[in-house]
């Protein structure tokens, strides 16, 4: 396997009021060019702590971590992040959102007309081109999730970082978009690392399931690979006994093997 | 009844009930001009609003004015350092625990303090009352300022790591849109202070100017342009201030 995003015996240590916190211990990761990853666990497993590592918005106590050969010392643009709440500027219209990322990453080899015809080609991926001109706060909260997804994709990243991006729509919206989201990365053939909670969401979209243990001092308790033929259909996924062996499996891991006491 | 009017009956009602307790008040004190007698006086001054006889003697427009031309220059002159000076202690941690206990120190000292020491440095009464100004109207603005960057959604400025924008971009893209509204509310707290105190600092610097003009009306014993004088500063001030609230609308984003 190649390996294009490695994450070795990454440690993750807080420190907080009361002292070191230790969020993630003994990280081993490889993930290769094209797969679609999913993070899962309960809530405070660490897993976006995780993200934020590969993404270098934080920087591991201990540990290695590469990506595409090159030491993660820092965010950047060659790996695309999509927040949770979209996090857009409310005060840029959809296209200066995403022109803004496009402009950072090809704004010193190509022209003024090239970068806004690849704002206006990242906006359509994602279907949005007839609310290019309105601000954030005029659209729906998958409309603006979409804005999110397209500013990442922009930036043309080697790695795209999904956190919980669909985790605050509502189901309908949230199966339409993960329906999108395959169909690009079907096309782009994108590797993709993605935070979620929901365990149709990981069985469906992604090749390997990256099941977390409960923190703190969370690792990686098992991966699951998701042997299910491509293009997946929804629909279909219902009547499948592949399915619902996989997504059986991953429930077992979290609610049998670790189950929270109710919080 | 019209529905246009109809808002605009519990402030006219409001109004006319000061005038009438005002009224009542004049009758039983003869010291105190009535409403009739104060509008036929303020008629007459408006009348010739910008005459001049000699520096001591000139029109209520040029009294205007001239306070307006001080609050301008000391009020602008807090904005340029202020605002930049909020900024930076909002963004570096080191900045704002030096300041604070100079802030802390200075801000609730009475503008008029202020005015001995403008006196000295500049010698000059112009200057020092401007220098009142400044020195009051620049504390909302650092304050705020500086709230607005502490208060940045982490959000943001995580975007601005994530695309790896330049600290130019981060100011320009997201620093200043996301600050502008805290810096309106600085900016008005700031314009109330200095309409507020330029009517007292020019009571004690003289010259040309609406404080002024009050304490040589008052030395004259016409009570009829001292309450003028009152109304002046409050219409003054509330237009001033409903020209920053639709500043701010126009800056607010949502």
């Amino acid at each position: 396997m190649e390996k294009y995003v490695q994450v070795e015996n990454v440690h993750m240590v807080f420190n907080t009021k009361k002292g070191p916190f230790v969020a993630l211990r003994d990280i081993n990761l490889n993930i290769a060019k094209g797969e679609f990853v999913a993070l899962i666990g309960h809530s405070g497993c660490g897993k976006s702590t995780l993200l934020n590592l590969v993404a270098g918005l934080t920087l591991p106590s201990d540990g290695a971590m590469l990506c595409a050969g090159r030491e993660i010392a820092g965010p950047g643009p060659e790996r695309g992040v999509v927040f949770q709440n979209h996090s857009l500027l409310p005060w840029l219209t959809c296209f200066d959102n995403v022109y803004l990322a496009v402009e950072r990453v090809f704004g010193q080899a190509e022209s003024k007309a090239s970068l806004k015809t690849r704002t206006h080609e990242a906006l359509a991926l994602v279907g949005l081109t007839h609310a290019e001109h309105k601000h954030p706060h005029e659209i729906s909260g998958g409309m603006k999730q979409r804005v999110g997804i397209a500013r990442a994709l922009s930036m043309q990243p080697k790695v795209l970082l999904l956190d919980e991006p669909f985790g605050a729509l509502d189901a309908l919206t949230r199966a339409h978009l993960q329906d999108e989201l395959m169909k690009i990365t079907a096309e782009t053939n994108g590797t993709v690392v993605m935070v979620t909670h929901d365990v149709d969401e990981a069985v469906l979209l992604s090749d390997r399931i990256v099941m977390m243990t409960n923190g703190p001092a969370a690792t990686i308790g098992e991966t699951l690979t998701v042997d299910l033929p491509r293009p997946r259909d929804r629909l279909e996924m219902a009547n499948n006994k592949r399915y619902h062996e996989l997504r059986a499996e991953v429930l077992d891991f979290l609610y049998r093997r670790q189950l929270r006491p109710a919080a | 009844m019209n529905k246009f009017l109809k808002p605009l009956l519990p402030p006219l009602l409001g109004l006319l009930l000061f005038v009438g307790v005002w009224a009542l008040v004049a009758q039983s004190s003869p010291q105190l001009p009535g409403p009739l007698k104060t509008w036929a006086s303020a008629a007459q001054l408006f009348s010739d609003p910008f005459y001049r006889k000699g520096p001591n003697d000139q029109g209520i427009g040029w009294n205007i004015l001239a306070s307006l031309q001080r609050v301008a220059i000391g009020f602008g002159m807090a904005a340029a350092i202020g605002i930049p000076l909020g900024f930076m202690i909002g963004r570096f941690k080191f900045l704002d625990d030096l300041s604070a206990p100079i802030i802390s120190l200075l801000r609730p000292v009475s503008p008029l303090a202020w005015l001995p020491i403008g006196l000295l440095v500049f010698k000059a009464a112009n200057p020092a009352a401007i220098w009142v100004i400044f020195i009051s109207a620049i504390w909302p603005m650092i304050i705020n300022t500086a709230v607005g960057v502490n208060r940045i959604p982490a959000d943001y400025m995580n975007v601005a790591k994530v695309l790896n924008l330049s600290e130019w971009k981060i100011f320009t893209k997201i620093l200043f849109p996301a600050v502008l509204p805290y810096m309106m509310t600085g900016i008005r707290l700031s314009m109330g202070v200095a309409w507020l105190v330029i009517v007292a600092a020019e009571m004690l610097t003289g010259g040309v100017g609406i404080g002024f003009w009050v304490w040589d009306e008052w030395n004259n014993l016409n009570v009829e342009h001292i309450i003028i004088a009152i109304f002046i500063v409050g219409i003054v001030g509330l237009l001033l201030e409903q020209v920053l609230v639709l500043l701010a609308k126009r800056f607010s984003y949502e």
